[in-house]
């Protein structure tokens, strides 16, 4: 039981984390369909900072300089997303899709060369961090409490607090909404959509490295998130892109997937006799039922997805 | 020459080659980072794939073997651009192909059936693995890019616990139809002795292209297709216009849904590849069907092409020294690609105000010329 509870505030935790990336990007107008590839990048980052840092380094560092090195590569990765958007008003779904293919692609090149590199017969795309991870966790009666829980609570209420009582966050929201309305008002959209984008892609790079420390202590780089980073689109819009609907919606989503990873601890589910299969399909299965009878009041920004043109009415 | 740079058609094909080179381009200067002495051979090694053997028998063999993934790509980026035509963007391609592949090789395998048979069967269960986004879209809202991922994965975990029951206890990989269903082999029609006894090359591959010739019909020549484009283009106005905007949407993904599920059916009722029932990502050909889509400047006629390059750099892949270098590498190229796409609107943009502005240069100078005269 209390396993099942860990899991399902640490996969809520990615999800939120990633949604709330989401959220700020499509509040300033541009649609991220590349989250996916972006935690793979921010997880890239975190993993191979682990693998690098020398043993002995205190927790402490070890957990802020990994960390700042997936919000980094997140946040850089994410750029090629805002160029192309914002100012070369391409598709933001052709984009997103290839930034998604591009992350694993990249990710699995850079991960299997340092791999050969250091060994000519490693040809794999797996970094290890067993120990370094322990850094993360601390202990307590058997639950073991993650950092990041606490990161994303301080995340969920910050993005709250940024989103409805700054006036950046009310300029970003201007921008998804209306932006010539709010370029009339001298707000720069361009600014406040790079601003929207870049944020997504650090939230996206931490809930990256989330995700790869959550359970496992090694990641293959092959493999990607698995399409975490769609989950947690759906877990945007079930949370009606709200922070702090979005942080409820995320706990539902994790549930179904923690049972994928401990539902053997539980005599009555072993004895349904239920194949692994239909664990794994659960969170997606779910999310769908979940999309169908939300999406029809969307409250989705009203510009999203259109790149914004000075010229146009 | 100017005219033909005015032409739509060969200004997608200019954009193309951009995004060719440049993605290639990038691709080498990842090969000079991971090993500077290499990368020239190893982005040759891509390029050529069966060029970069000598003998002509061995060439044309392998170029089969690119052939016969050629198809079922083929299918996927017909998929993806018949959707993007109609204004869906069907990323569940993936998906349907892999319910393609999983009815086809049940059919095969566990009831024997033949191969027409088993291909049909395939063709319908990507069409309903289609009509659920369809309908979803359609009477519930819910983007085709979000609910298309979901019925990724759900199909992946669905067909390896069916498919589970199709192979020996002791291996992953389902049974070779030639040993457990040889009935749904496609036919070869004579081209396996073309293509230098390679045994897979067959009646796929034509297939692949009369699908193309007919996605090009129906979209530019038939009414249908023309109703399609509409609601595409504006469902309030094509519902306006009395068009059954609904049914189009959902119809739209099924024939979407055929096509990528006849790709798994092309794939896998070749018997070069079996299923890999503990696979844990969702195959790459429904997502490689974009690149294609995309670089074939989204026409059927032009997805021939671009599906050939794309199975062509990621055969060639893993012609590189693998000792040094990977074969992800053409992953990373077609993904840079598709990323290079995104610019082609910009690119044709550009291509058009500079004959705009070159143009009016001419006009202005010959207007001074006339005045000069007098």
């Amino acid at each position: 039981m209390v396993l099942l509870i860990q899991y399902t505030l640490l996969f809520a935790c990615i999800l939120s984390l990633v949604a709330l990336g989401g959220c700020f990007s499509e509040h300033s107008g541009v649609i991220n369909l590349g989250l996916e590839g972006i935690m793979v990048m921010g997880a890239m980052g975190g993993a191979l900072t682990m693998k690098y840092l020398p043993n002995g380094t205190s927790a402490f560092v070890i957990v802020v300089v990994t960390i700042v090195a997936s919000v980094l590569l997140g946040l850089a990765y994410s750029a090629l997303l805002a160029v192309a958007a914002i100012h070369f008003k391409a598709d933001q779904t052709i984009v997103g899709t290839a930034l998604n293919m591009l992350g694993a692609a990249l990710a699995t090149v850079i991960v299997k060369s340092i791999n050969t590199i250091s060994n000519p017969d490693d040809h794999s795309s797996i970094v290890q961090y067993i120990e370094q991870k322990k850094a993360f966790i601390i202990n307590i009666n058997g639950f073991e409490f993650s950092w990041f829980m606490l990161i994303t609570v301080i995340v969920i209420i910050v993005s709250y607090v940024v989103l409805y009582k700054t006036k950046f966050g009310l300029r970003l929201m201007a921008c998804g909404e209306h932006p010539q309305a709010a370029d009339s008002v001298g707000i720069n959209v361009y600014k406040m959509r790079w601003a929207g984008v870049l944020i997504s892609g650090a939230l996206g790079g931490l809930g990256g490295i989330c995700y790869i420390t959550t359970g496992v202590s090694e990641w293959k780089f092959e493999y990607g998130v698995a399409g975490f980073g769609f989950l947690a689109l759906a877990v945007m819009i079930f949370g009606k892109w709200r922070p702090q609907n979005i942080a409820l919606a995320a706990l539902l989503f994790g549930f179904f997937r923690a049972l994928s990873n401990v539902y053997f601890g539980f005599d009555f589910l072993v004895n349904l006799n239920i194949p692994s299969g239909i664990y794994n399909m659960l969170p997606y299965v779910i999310s769908l039922i979940v999309l169908a009878f939300t999406s029809k009041q969307s409250r989705a920004p009203k510009a999203e997805g259109i790149p914004y043109d000075k010229g146009s009415r | 020459m100017k005219k033909l740079l005015k032409n739509s058609g060969v200004q997608s094909f200019i954009a193309s080659l951009i995004c060719i080179v440049i993605g290639m381009f990038v691709g080498f200067l990842f090969l000079l980072a991971i090993e500077p002495s290499g990368a020239g051979e190893a982005i040759l090694a891509v390029a050529k794939n069966f060029f970069a053997y000598s003998r002509r028998a061995t060439q044309l063999k392998y170029l089969g073997s690119t052939l016969v993934k050629t198809a079922p790509l083929l299918m996927c980026s017909l998929s993806v651009l018949f959707s993007y035509k109609v204004g869906l963007f069907n990323i569940g391609a993936a998906g349907q192909y892999v319910m393609g592949a999983c009815a086809c090789l049940y059919a095969a395998i566990m009831l024997g059936w033949g191969w027409l048979p088993c291909m049909i069967l395939a063709a319908v269960a990507g069409g309903v693995y289609g009509a659920i986004t369809g309908l979803l879209k359609a009477y519930a809202n819910v983007n085709e890019v979000i609910s298309g991922i979901m019925l990724n994965w759900i199909g992946l975990y669905f067909t390896n616990m069916v498919l589970s029951q199709a192979k020996d206890a002791s291996s992953a990989y389902t049974y070779p139809l030639q040993n457990k269903g040889p009935k749904a082999i496609l036919p070869s029609l004579g081209l396996t002795s073309v293509f230098g006894d390679n045994k897979y090359v067959g009646i796929a591959i034509p297939l692949a292209v009369i699908f193309a010739i007919l996605v090009w019909v129906l979209l530019e020549k038939t009414k249908l297709g023309y109703e399609l484009k509409a609601t595409g283009f504006n469902k309030n106005a094509a519902k306006y216009c009395g068009m059954a905007e609904k049914r189009n949407v959902i119809l739209s993904l099924v024939i979407s849904g055929v096509l990528a599920g006849l790709a798994g059916s092309f794939m896998y009722q070749t018997d070069m590849e079996q299923w890999q029932v503990t696979i844990a990502s969702v195959p790459g050909m429904g997502f490689n069907g974009i690149a294609a889509a995309f670089l074939g400047g989204l026409n059927p006629i032009g997805a021939i092409f671009s599906s050939f390059f794309i199975q062509h750099i990621t055969d060639g892949g893993s012609n590189v020294d693998l000792s040094i270098y990977c074969s992800q590498i053409s992953d990373l190229i077609s993904s840079l690609i598709i990323y290079l796409c995104g610019f082609v609107a910009f690119i044709k943009y550009a291509m058009n105000t500079g004959i705009a502005k070159s143009e009016e240069k001419k006009a202005a100078k010959a207007v001074a010329e006339k005045g000069g005269d007098k």
